[in-house]
């Protein structure tokens, strides 16, 4: 737990030119307003998006849209001075979080539109396609530091299968990323098509926690409140990697490479451990998986920091750290909002160079080879 | 310990701040109902600036269903995580033995008094016939 700090900061808590430059895998930028995907979108689907906007799987209204705990569920002090939604301006972007904190590159995440989540398969893939030209024109062109995703919704197989390819032509997106709430768990045959060409493509799949499914965010239901809702970011994405390692994707595609971002790490010892323990006893009930699940984790799976958890003991997080492997850990701030970790006093708990490398940077370079 | 004349009293708003250096310290000063407090411009949770904080009430709950606001105005709620601190101590609610911020002794004097004596003017010519926020480092 934090102790009051009443000095200047020091030399090493400041980044500079001599000091480690940063990955970070978790940066989201925002639509200043629809109107920036005019350029990008058909006419046929501005126009469906002005009369219609999007469709939801949502069974209640006003469960998806902000404020959560903080407008735009972002930082108070994100706020553009120039206007629009924090994540829109680019140059205040690059002030206020690449160049301070020394950001080698950064992942851009889109959440805009639920853009996963969208019934209509067909308006969702045309939102994507704007969305993914509009990262390339708005942000990585401008600024070479911001790498792109290609962002997909995988209930459509054919239509992201279709994404894929004419993104990958263009040859800049560093991973392709898909809903950890679709219709169905991510291990099923359905989504396989998706992996494959992943797979051939040799790009990561990026599985961002949130969006709207149409199923509860929790396994018991509906929550109250925000803040357990919140919670269920862990199990949700929990629930994903037991369906992806027990339906076989990693045996089936054994290149394949998941992220899993912004679920944090905490919640991954207990349930590998689980895992493994059932596998002993249930083997003949999936005789296709020939290792045991922690192994397949260990080689697919990497994990991005933010949230971090912050036990009241230093070293709980640094046993879970060492659990979880420093080897699958990726840095991530989350910027901009409400919950973004700083890299300078996210961890706390202490790291040799050597670990602050991997974390903060080398395990993405390597993941996503740059 | 110093004692630094930060700002006029005019000058911070009712519900705004101003930050201030003072001996290398960034420091923030808030208005609140007629009343002056000064912290450190650093969460300590991971060091959000407290200038863009929320200045909040505190709002306390019985039982489920029932809501109480308080002190409206006197909860700083930090601009990231949402941590909150009471602005006349720098305690946080949820461990103040543990986690605090740094809070400076405040007074708000009149010009024609500080003549008298040994203050340091940060920024600006002081006129006696204005009131000022001192800030004791
Ligand atoms: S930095 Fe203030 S609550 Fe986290």
């Amino acid at each position: 737990m934090s102790e009051v700090i009443d000095r200047p900061l020091r030399e090493d808590e400041k980044p500079a030119a001599s000091r480690l430059r940063i990955v970070d895998c978790d940066v989201h930028p925002s639509l200043h307003s629809f109107d920036d995907l005019n350029e990008f979108l058909p006419k046929r689907w501005q126009q469906h998006l002005k009369e219609y906007g999007s469709h939801l799987r949502t069974p209640y209204l006003f469960t998806t849209p902000y404020p959560r705990s903080s407008p735009l569920i972002a930082r108070r002090d994100a706020w553009p001075p120039t206007g629009g939604p924090p994540g829109s301006d680019l140059a205040f972007m690059q002030k206020q979080h690449l160049d301070p904190l020394d950001v080698e590159f950064g992942i851009l995440q889109v959440l805009d539109l639920f853009i996963f989540s969208q019934q209509n398969l067909e308006f969702g893939a045309a939102i994507q396609r704007a969305i993914n030209d509009w990262q390339l024109a708005l942000w990585s062109h401008r600024d070479p530091r911001l790498k792109a995703s290609i962002l997909v919704g995988q209930d459509g197989v054919d239509l992201a299968i279709a994404e894929i390819e004419r993104c990958a032509k263009i040859g800049e997106y560093v991973q392709i990323n898909v809903s950890p709430r679709a219709n169905e768990p991510l291990g099923r045959r359905r989504y396989w098509p998706i992996y494959e060409r992943a797979q051939e493509l040799d790009l990561p799949l990026g599985i961002h926690v949130g969006g709207y499914g149409g199923h509860a965010p929790t396994g018991g239901g509906w929550p109250s409140y925000y803040v357990e809702e919140h919670q269920s970011n862990a199990h949700t994405i929990a629930a994903q990697l037991a369906s992806l390692v027990i339906e076989g994707v990693p045996e089936r595609f054994p290149k394949l490479k998941f992220v899993f971002i912004e679920g944090g790490f905490g919640w991954i010892p207990s349930a590998v451990w689980r895992m493994d323990q059932h596998f002993e006893r249930f083997r003949s009930e999936v005789p296709h998986l020939k290792r045991k699940p922690s192994e397949y984790v260990r080689e697919h799976f990497w994990f991005t920091t933010q949230p971090i958890d912050e036990p009241d003991e230093a070293r709980h997080l640094r046993s879970l750290i060492e659990w979880v492997g420093i080897d699958r850990l990726l840095f991530s701030s989350d910027y901009p909002h409400w919950d973004f970790d700083d890299p300078r006093f996210a961890f706390k708990t202490p790291l040799t160079d050597a670990e602050r490398r991997k974390i903060f940077s080398t395990n993405a370079r390597a993941v996503y080879k740059f | 310990m110093a004692r630094h004349i930060v700002a006029s009293t005019s000058e911070i708003p009712p519900g705004g701040n101003k930050v201030v250096d003072v001996a290398g310290r960034d420091i923030v000063v808030f208005h609140v109902n007629g009343e002056f407090f000064a912290l450190l411009n650093r969460c300590p949770h991971e060091g959000a600036p407290l200038e863009k904080a929320a200045c909040v009430a505190r709002l306390t709950s019985p039982e489920p269903g029932i809501y109480q606001r308080s002190r409206v105005g006197e909860m700083l709620r930090c601009p990231w995580h949402g941590w909150e601190f009471d602005m006349r101590n720098g305690q946080s609610w949820f461990d103040p033995k543990r986690v605090k911020i740094r809070s400076y002794p405040v007074a708000v004097e009149r010009g024609e008094e500080l003549q008298k004596g040994l203050y340091v003017a940060e920024t600006f010519p002081v006129h006696v016939e204005d009131s000022y926020v001192i800030v004791e480092v």
